[in-house]
C-alpha cells in the first residue's frame, strides 16, 4: 500500500464569537492503513491545525469520548478505519441533535441531566446494614438479567441517532431509559416505584417510536431499544394498576 | 436545567399503544391471507359466493370482522398520529392525537353498525 | 477571553429522507394507512354481503377491474411489510431468559412465522373448501 495516498476530510468548524454557523474546512490526510479516523483528527492538530477542538480519550472504544457524525452516521471516530471510508472524501461534524460548544466539541448538559433523571444507582427500601454484615449477594443468572444494560459507555450515538430525541429534546432518550431498566432489573435495587414516574411520563418511554436506529449505532450492543420496549410493557402494566379503585399489590 | 426539578406527569398512552400492539398483531396475521382471498382469488371466480355469504353471516365472524377492522383502525390511529407529530407538526401534537383517534373511534362505531344493522 | 455561544439548530422536519434506514422506517410507518385502508375495504366487503346477493354480485365485479387490481396489489405490498417488520421486532419487547442464556432472536421469531402460516392456511380452507 502506497505511503503517498492520501485521503480529504471535510471537518465542521465552529468558533464561537466569530462564526454565525459552522463551516467545512477541508484538510489532506495520509491514508494509512491501520489508521481511524480520529487518528486522521489528531494528524490534522498536531501537524495542520493546531486550533481543530474535539473530544477523545482511550482511542479503543471503552471511554465513549469521540463520537461524531462520520458521512452522516454517529460513530465513534477510534473505531471508524480509513481504509473502509476510502476513497473519501469523509465529512467529520459534531454529533448532531446537541449544541455545538466548538467545531466538534457537543454540550452535555442535556444527556447528564437525563441520566440523573432515572436514579442511576442501587436504592433499597430500607437504610444500608453496616459492613459487617456482609455485602449484598448476587446470583450468575440475576446478573445475567440486567449486564447487557450496565455497557453504557455514554457515547450519546444513541442520542444522535435517535429522530425522536432530534424533533423532541424532552425525550429521556434510550441511554437514560436502558440506564433506568439496568438498575429496575438488577436484584439488589428495590428503586422500581421511584423510576415508573419518569419512564411512564409522556418523556419517557411513551415518545419512543421503535425506530430502532439507537440500538443500530450503538457501540457496546445494549439495545436501548430493546430495554425501552421492556419497558413500555411493564409500565403499560403499572398505569392499570394506578387506575382509581384498582387495588394496589405488594410492589417489589 | 436539572431535571430533577422537572416535574414528570404518567403519561396517557398505555391504553393506545396496547390497542397499536393488538392492531398490529391481528393484521399482522391476517390481512395477507384476506387480501389475498377476497382481493385476488374472489374476483378471479375462485371463491364460491355462497361460501362468502355464509362466512360473514356467521356470528362469530361478525365479531371477528369487528376485531379485526377496528384494532386495524386503533393500529394505524397510533402509528399516523406519532409520524404526523415527528414530521414537523410538533406544535399540533394535541389536535392531532385527538384526530387521529378521533377517526379510530369513527371507524370502529362504522363497523359495529354495519355488523348488527346493515 | 472565549466567548461562550453554544450553536443549537433544530434537525429538519425532513430528517427522514436523509439515510436509508429512516426512509425505511417511514415506509413501515406508512404501512399503517394501508392497514387502515383495507379495514375500510373489508367493511364495505361484509356490508356489501348483508346487503344481498345483488349487491354482493356487484361488488365482486367491481373487485374483477384493474383499478382494484392494483389497489389490492399495493395494499399487499404494504400489509407483507408490516407484517415483516412487526413479526421480527415483537421478540425485542419480550427478554426469555433460561438460567443465564437468552434465547436467540431467531428461536423467538420463529414460533410467530409459524402461526402466521398455520392462521393464513386455516382462513384459506375457511373460504376455499
Amino acid at each position: 500500500m502506497s505511503e503517498n495516498t492520501t485521503i480529504t476530510l471535510e471537518v465542521a468548524r465552529y468558533r464561537p464569537g466569530v462564526d454565525e454557523r459552522p463551516t467545512m474546512q477541508l484538510y489532506e490526510v495520509p491514508l494509512r492503513d491501520d489508521w481511524v479516523v480520529l487518528d486522521a483528527l489528531n494528524y490534522i492538530k498536531d501537524e495542520v491545525d493546531g486550533t481543530l477542538s474535539y473530544r477523545w480519550s482511550c482511542r479503543m472504544g471503552v471511554c465513549g469520548s469521540c463520537g461524531m457524525m462520520v458521512n452522516g452516521v454517529p460513530k465513534l471516530t477510534c473505531s471508524a478505519f480509513l481504509r473502509d471510508l476510502a476513497p473519501g472524501p469523509i465529512r467529520v461534524e459534531a454529533l448532531q441533535h446537541f449544541p455545538i460548544e466548538r467545531d466538534l466539541v457537543t454540550v452535555l448538559d442535556d444527556f447528564i441531566d437525563k441520566l440523573e433523571s432515572v436514579t442511576p444507582w442501587i436504592v433499597r427500601d430500607e437504610p444500608e446494614p453496616p459492613p459487617e454484615d456482609g455485602e449484598y449477594k448476587q446470583t450468575p443468572a440475576e446478573l445475567a438479567t440486567f449486564k447487557q444494560y450496565s455497557m453504557c459507555i455514554n457515547c450519546m450515538l444513541c442520542y444522535s441517532a435517535c429522530p425522536v430525541y432530534g424533533q423532541e429534546p424532552e425525550f429521556i432518550g434510550p441511554a437514560a431509559l436502558a440506564l433506568a431498566q439496568r438498575y429496575n432489573l438488577d436484584s439488589r435495587d428495590e428503586g422500581n416505584d421511584l423510576r415508573a414516574m419518569v419512564i411512564g411520563s409522556q418523556n419517557g418511554v411513551w415518545d419512543c417510536t421503535f425506530v430502532n436506529e439507537c440500538s443500530e449505532v450503538c457501540p457496546k450492543h445494549v439495545d436501548p431499544a430493546g430495554a425501552i420496549q421492556q419497558l413500555k410493557l411493564v409500565s403499560a402494566v403499572e398505569w392499570f394498576e394506578n387506575l382509581p379503585g384498582v387495588p394496589s399489590r405488594r410492589k417489589k | 436545567m436539572s431535571s430533577r426539578t422537572r416535574e414528570f406527569k404518567r403519561s396517557n398512552d398505555p391504553p393506545f399503544w396496547l390497542l397499536f400492539s393488538a392492531g398490529g398483531m391481528i393484521s399482522a396475521l391476517l390481512l395477507p391471507v384476506l387480501i389475498v382471498l377476497l382481493g385476488f382469488v374472489l374476483p378471479a371466480g375462485e371463491v364460491s359466493l355462497e361460501r362468502v355469504v355464509d362466512v360473514f353471516e356467521n356470528v362469530f365472524i361478525r365479531i371477528i370482522v369487528v376485531i379485526v377492522a377496528s384494532l386495524a383502525f386503533w393500529h394505524a390511529a397510533h402509528r399516523i398520529r406519532f409520524t404526523l407529530v415527528h414530521v414537523g407538526l410538533h406544535r399540533l401534537a394535541t389536535p392531532i392525537a385527538v384526530a387521529s383517534y378521533g377517526a379510530a373511534l369513527a371507524g370502529t362505531v362504522w363497523v359495529l353498525a354495519v355488523v348488527i344493522f346493515v | 477571553m472565549t466567548v461562550r455561544k453554544p450553536y443549537y439548530e433544530r434537525p429538519s422536519s425532513t430528517w427522514w429522507l436523509k439515510r436509508w434506514p429512516y426512509r425505511f422506517f417511514m415506509l413501515r410507518e406508512i404501512s399503517s394507512v394501508f392497514i387502515a385502508g383495507y379495514g375500510v375495504l373489508l367493511v364495505v366487503l361484509a356490508m356489501q354481503v348483508y346487503r344481498g346477493p345483488s349487491h354482493l354480485a356487484d361488488y365482486v365485479n367491481f373487485l374483477d377491474s384493474p383499478v382494484m387490481f392494483v389497489v389490492h396489489a399495493v395494499v399487499l405490498v404494504f400489509a407483507l411489510l408490516h407484517t415483516i417488520t412487526f413479526f421480527n421486532l415483537t421478540p425485542k419487547a419480550m427478554v426469555v431468559r433460561i438460567g443465564e442464556k437468552k434465547l436467540s432472536a431467531v428461536m423467538m421469531v420463529t414460533p410467530i412465522y409459524v402461526a402466521w402460516l398455520v392462521v393464513s392456511a386455516l382462513v384459506a380452507l375457511l373460504f376455499l373448501l
